[in-house]
């Protein structure tokens, strides 16, 4: 689905993202963890296109898909959420989200001045599917509501509709858990699942250690930009240099 | 529901358009005197200006400040080819919307790939470089002497345009037809949009919005309103000067913004329409009038910074979201939960962008 191939990304001297590679299959969920600063946002930036790379390449597909801007990724299936999401508030939950089928939609300035019939079509078609995604994060009942006045999860939520309105086939979700409480962040990791059984691949950076394990097919660790483990659940728990970039190791500890 | 819904609810009904629209009709009938439809009218030819900086400050979020400087680049290219090439008023007027449009498509190639404070400082700076050349550029603008005896716009023989009052109804249909187009915009995919663009760059582009395109294409609708506006102001005043590239001018229209409410829909002629009024109002305070505007604006930004509209809708949303609530609660109380279509999304949707 996604191979990444030497990727580096340099800031003057810092390579906030230093040879890796590594490959995401389809219909799984992909995890990248890592301590603050290890360069996870700066690779799902290069993955989205939001930067272009210095060094290496991204295929996603088969395609290559290096360098290329931001919103020809997004028309090609890769959607993306941020750490903090930014949403209308002035605008009802549901109005937030008719916007984000509007990458599969032809229609131009001149038919919004005759008032088309493709422009009428489409922008039916983006309206149902705002609500199908809505449906399906479970927040139809709140559709109407301004977005200013629902909760963080349900945010986090909207964010998601939003990034699934694109019709993605990968999603890239940073950070979804950040600032809910434990019991929202299992509803939100079955909503994850769910995508995926839907026929979504998730890659998504997380700090929540115990979701991640419960989640995550894949699991990729970043450390001062470089990939130093990469593997199941499991093996990621066992390797002792995930746990010394972690927790600091024995020498350090002496010292 | 109470009085008060009613009474926002008629706001946002159809009947209402027509009542403006009707009352617009009768204002030179009733208004006092001859001095006071001119006023009116000058208001409507600046509201079109505002609704074009709504289009690409209000909808895109990009605080264009060369906005005055494209109004002065219609009223010159209308006073230009009117009085010293002795074109027809309406095809220089037609070709003042044209060079409106391509100059701010140059400006704005360059200008949006700038962000936020820098787009506006170099937007500022486009502004006085097109003050500038109008000042000192003698052969083609007459410099600081300005161009004086600028026809009115051509009646075709039936109506004569010098006369306030028909004037009036030109300036009322052109910013009908301006708001008419405005509507449309922002209800559209495209202004969707372009209000994907306004809540974050990285956003819009994550939802595969080409940001350039639509930055572009809302920076030259904005600056075509602009020279339009200003193509209609040179007939109106016949006279115009290197003083209507003036920066004051767009920081009025800012302020006409504010007050009004940015990114609304009728916003924009709220704003124009209380300012100007306001002003005329406090004449008889000459230079000091200031002293009574100031805290008004800083009142207004402090409690109202969605503006008069805007926060109007915000309050009407919040009220339509409860009483959806209120009947879905109802509803489940005596069946199984349905959903509620005593208050259609489209309606509420219209209450948001109106």
């Amino acid at each position: 689905m996604l191979k990444i191939n030497n990727l580096t990304k340099r800031f003057g001297g810092l390579a906030a993202v230093n040879n890796v590679s590594i490959e995401f299959e389809a219909n799984k969920i992909n995890a990248i963890i890592g301590p603050n600063g290890a360069g996870k946002s700066t690779f799902f930036n290069l993955v989205a296109g939001a930067m272009a790379p210095t060094e290496g390449s991204i295929e996603y597909q088969g395609m290559d898909i290096t360098g290329m801007a931001c919103d020809r990724i997004a028309r090609l299936g890769i959607a993306r959420t941020f750490q903090t999401t930014s949403l209308f508030d002035e605008s009802t939950v549901l109005d937030n989200l008719i916007v984000g089928h509007r990458l599969r939609t032809q229609s131009r300035l001149w038919d919004v001045i005759i008032n088309s019939k493709r422009l009428r079509d489409e922008e039916k078609k983006c309206r149902s599917r705002a609500q199908e995604v809505l449906d399906f994060v479970g927040l139809s009942h709140i559709g109407h509501r301004i977005t200013a006045d629902i909760s963080q999860e349900e945010k986090k939520r909207v964010a998601f509709a939003l990034a699934l309105a694109t019709d993605p086939e990968l999603v890239l979700l940073d950070e979804p858990a950040g600032g809910i409480n434990p019991e929202e962040t299992e509803n939100l990791a079955s909503l994850i699942r769910k995508m995926v059984e839907h026929g979504v691949t998730v890659c998504l950076i997380e700090h929540k250690m115990d979701m991640i394990m419960s989640l995550a097919d894949k699991i990729m660790v970043l450390d001062h930009g470089e990939k130093i483990a990469e593997g199941t659940p499991e093996q990621i728990r066992n390797n002792p240099v995930v746990i010394e970039a972690y927790l600091g190791s024995d020498d350090d500890a002496a010292a | 529901m109470n009085a008060l819904q009613k009474i926002s609810d008629f706001f946002m009904t159809p009947a209402m358009k027509l009542i403006m629209i009707v009352a617009a009709l009768l204002f030179p009938f009733v208004a006092g005197n001859e001095y006071q439809i001119y006023v009116m009218a000058l208001a409507f030819v600046w509201a079109i200006a505002v609704y074009g900086m709504n289009i690409i400050t209000g909808l895109c979020g990009q605080l264009n400040l060369a906005h005055g400087g494209f109004f002065a680049i219609g009223a010159y290219t209308l006073a230009i080819l009117t009085v010293d090439h002795g074109w027809p008023f309406w095809w220089a007027f037609v070709a003042a919307g044209v060079s409106g449009a391509l100059l701010g498509f140059l400006a704005g190639v360059v200008s949006l790939r700038l962000k936020e404070h820098y787009f506006a400082i170099f937007t500022l700076c486009v502004g006085f470089i097109i003050y500038l050349l109008i000042d000192k550029w003698e052969e083609l603008t007459h410099g600081a002497l300005g161009i004086i005896n600028i026809p009115a716009p051509s009646g075709f023989g039936l109506v004569d345009f010098t006369e306030t009052t028909p004037f009036y109804y030109l300036a009322l249909v052109f910013m009908v037809l301006s708001i008419w187009l405005a509507a449309r915009i922002a209800n559209s995919l495209l202004g969707r949009s372009f209000r994907a663009i306004r809540i974050s760059d990285e956003l819009a582009a994550s939802l595969g919005i080409n940001l350039m395109r639509n930055k572009v294409l809302a920076f030259v609708l904005s600056t075509t309103y602009a020279s339009v506006a200003g193509a209609l102001y040179a007939g109106m005043v016949r006279f115009i000067g290197p003083a209507e590239a003036d920066v004051v001018h767009t920081f009025d229209m800012i302020t006409f913004l504010l007050v009004g409410g940015i990114g609304t829909l009728m916003g924009p002629l709220f704003g124009t329409l209380a300012i100007t009024w306001l002003t005329q109002s406090l004449q008889f305070l000459e230079e000091y009038r200031m002293i009574v505007f100031g805290p008004l604006l800083v009142v207004l930004v402090i409690f109202f910074p969605r503006g008069v509209v805007g926060t109007f809708l915000t309050w009407r949303g919040r009220r339509l979201a409860a009483v959806q609530e209120t009947a879905k609660k109802e509803s489940a109380s005596e069946k199984k939960p349905q959903p509620n279509k005593a208050v259609t999304p489209r309606n509420q949707e219209a209450g948001n962008h109106a």
